[in-house]
């Protein structure tokens, strides 16, 4: 599967490369807890803590902003707390992007490559925007829709432990997409879901529209594959965003981290026009592979290594 | 207060939810790419024996519930309790019809079973996987019959009834899986 990737964009001539693991900034996304890592000698003599990348992204932005052109990579990535049937705490990338794409475009590759990855030229293709999903399936306007309103939802649906739980509106939406949309995305064949609410942008800029954000996922039998953005290039806008997710974090009692000062003047350089995107690899594999356990496509999953 | 982060969850780990101990049957950590972990979380009602699906907060805690498993020797059943011992302690305890359920049918006196103590209380009883039951009463078989097919029914000394080869007399000890509660086979007296 390795080999038909590489083969693939040594063709549509997108460079190989490779970016530091262990970094001294990491992304500050709330819900992503990277490991930690500790250095000791020449340069910091009395040690230094490293991050373990969640994803190669900072580091290829900076390249892009570099001038580097179109660049993939496949890499190791590190997630604290993340282990189970679809998770390991280490596991496999490929994060690919693309000067002057935008999401459909950039959803056209995706295509071509995972269709090519899973040996499968055939497999239907689906798009539904966020928005439309949970309307239909739930009758839910999701930007009108208050925390109270969604948890009232999960109720009526009987989530049995709902009752108790605190969240904000993104973990409601997160908690309903998870029950009752997402096991039936990709039923056929690969499933992309566009334009995510503002509020989860992540590091995507918004629609002209202010509401929805240049975000997608793809999802294959219920499983999620690939999370791609019509990338925020505004190095102002992506200060304000690393100083609220770190406040987001803070309020949930985790650590703050250090911000990627050199990710925000490569963006003030000018990071041109582009979309990327970030599948996992092990996942892609266990669909290629019909395993139903990322325990099946690893060497040694964390219990074994 | 014992308690248990999400964690911490695995498959037979005990909880007290609502006010009843349970047990985990399956854990599924459910958790979207840039989103909020939850564990989905498959759970046993050890009382009542229902199964229902509950969903969890990562990160969340819940008090643990103080639920033991114990080899316990069944000793004799006062007409409304069933009174077990451990071997090795010699404390005693009994067990109500709704703890015994299935298991009422098949111990007799000295039996080894699997409690399941909650506080200290029996909560639930299995009886072992195999019992030998002499026959109390079973129609006479035809002479010469060995095949074991049809069959017929057999009442055993717990008063249980099961099916039982033509051959088998009133009397003879047979060996019964308790879990489906057919016969295996006879018992020759040494």
């Amino acid at each position: 599967m390795l080999a038909d990737i590489r083969r693939y964009f040594a063709r549509v001539g997108v460079l190989e490369v490779e970016t530091p693991l262990a970094c001294s900034t990491a992304g500050t996304d709330p819900a992503l807890q990277p490991l930690l890592a500790r250095y000791r000698g020449p340069i910091f003599p009395d040690g230094t803590d490293l991050y373990l990348q969640t994803s190669p992204e900072f580091a290829m932005k900076r390249l892009l902003a570099a001038g580097s052109g179109p660049i993939y990579q496949i890499c190791k990535a590190f997630r604290d707390g993340e282990a189970g049937r679809l998770h390991n705490p280490e596991f496999s990338i490929l994060e690919w992007y693309r000067p002057g794409y935008g999401v459909a475009r950039l959803i056209e590759e995706v295509t071509t490559l995972v269709r090519l990855a899973l040996a499968d030229s055939a497999i239907p293709v689906e798009q539904h925007s966020y928005a439309d999903l949970f309307q239909t399936r739930l009758g839910l306007d999701v930007f009108a829709a208050t925390a109270e309103d969604l948890r009232a939802v999960a109720l009526r649906h009987t989530i049995l432990g709902a009752e108790g739980m605190t969240l904000d509106r993104d973990g409601w939406l997160d908690l309903l997409l998870s029950y009752f949309i997402q096991p039936d995305l990709g039923r056929d064949g690969l499933c992309f879901l566009t334009d995510y609410p503002a509020s989860q942008a992540a590091l995507a800029r918004l629609n002209p529209d202010g509401r929805t954000a240049a975000r997608f996922e793809l999802f294959l039998h219920g499983i999620e594959l690939a999370n791609g953005f019509h990338e925020l290039v505004d190095g102002e806008e992506q200060a304000a965003r690393f100083e609220a997710d770190n406040c987001r974090r803070r309020s949930l009692g985790r650590p703050g981290i250090r911000i990627d000062g050199r990710l925000l003047g490569a963006m003030q350089h000018g990071l041109p026009d582009c979309a990327g995107v970030a599948v996992g690899l092990d996942r892609l594999l266990m669909a290629r592979l019909g395993a139903d356990d990322i325990d099946g496509v690893l060497s040694f999953s964390l219990q074994r290594c | 207060m014992a308690t248990y982060s999400t964690n911490e969850f695995r498959g037979g780990l005990k909880l007290l939810l609502d006010g009843d101990p349970c047990t985990i049957i399956e854990n599924e950590f459910v958790k979207p790419g840039k989103g909020q972990a939850f564990n989905r979380v498959k759970i046993r009602n050890l009382k009542t024996g229902r199964v229902l699906e509950k969903t969890f907060r990562s990160g969340e805690t819940v008090e643990a519930a103080d639920v033991v498993d114990r080899n316990l020797q069944y000793l004799y059943n006062d007409g409304e309790f069933w009174h077990f011992m451990d071997d090795e302690t010699f404390e005693q305890c009994q067990a109500d019809a709704n703890a015994m359920n299935e298991a009422a049918k098949w111990v007799k006196e000295q039996d080894i079973c699997m409690v399941t103590l909650w506080n200290g209380a029996p909560i639930a009883v299995e009886a072992p996987n195999f019992v030998t039951l002499e026959i109390t009463e079973t129609d006479p078989g035809l002479k010469g019959d060995t095949s074991g097919g049809g069959g017929k029914p057999a009442t055993l000394e717990t008063g249980a009834v099961v099916r039982v080869p033509l051959f088998i007399q009133t009397g003879e000890k047979i060996k019964v899986d308790t879990r489906t509660g057919d016969y295996v086979s006879r018992i020759k007296d040494e």
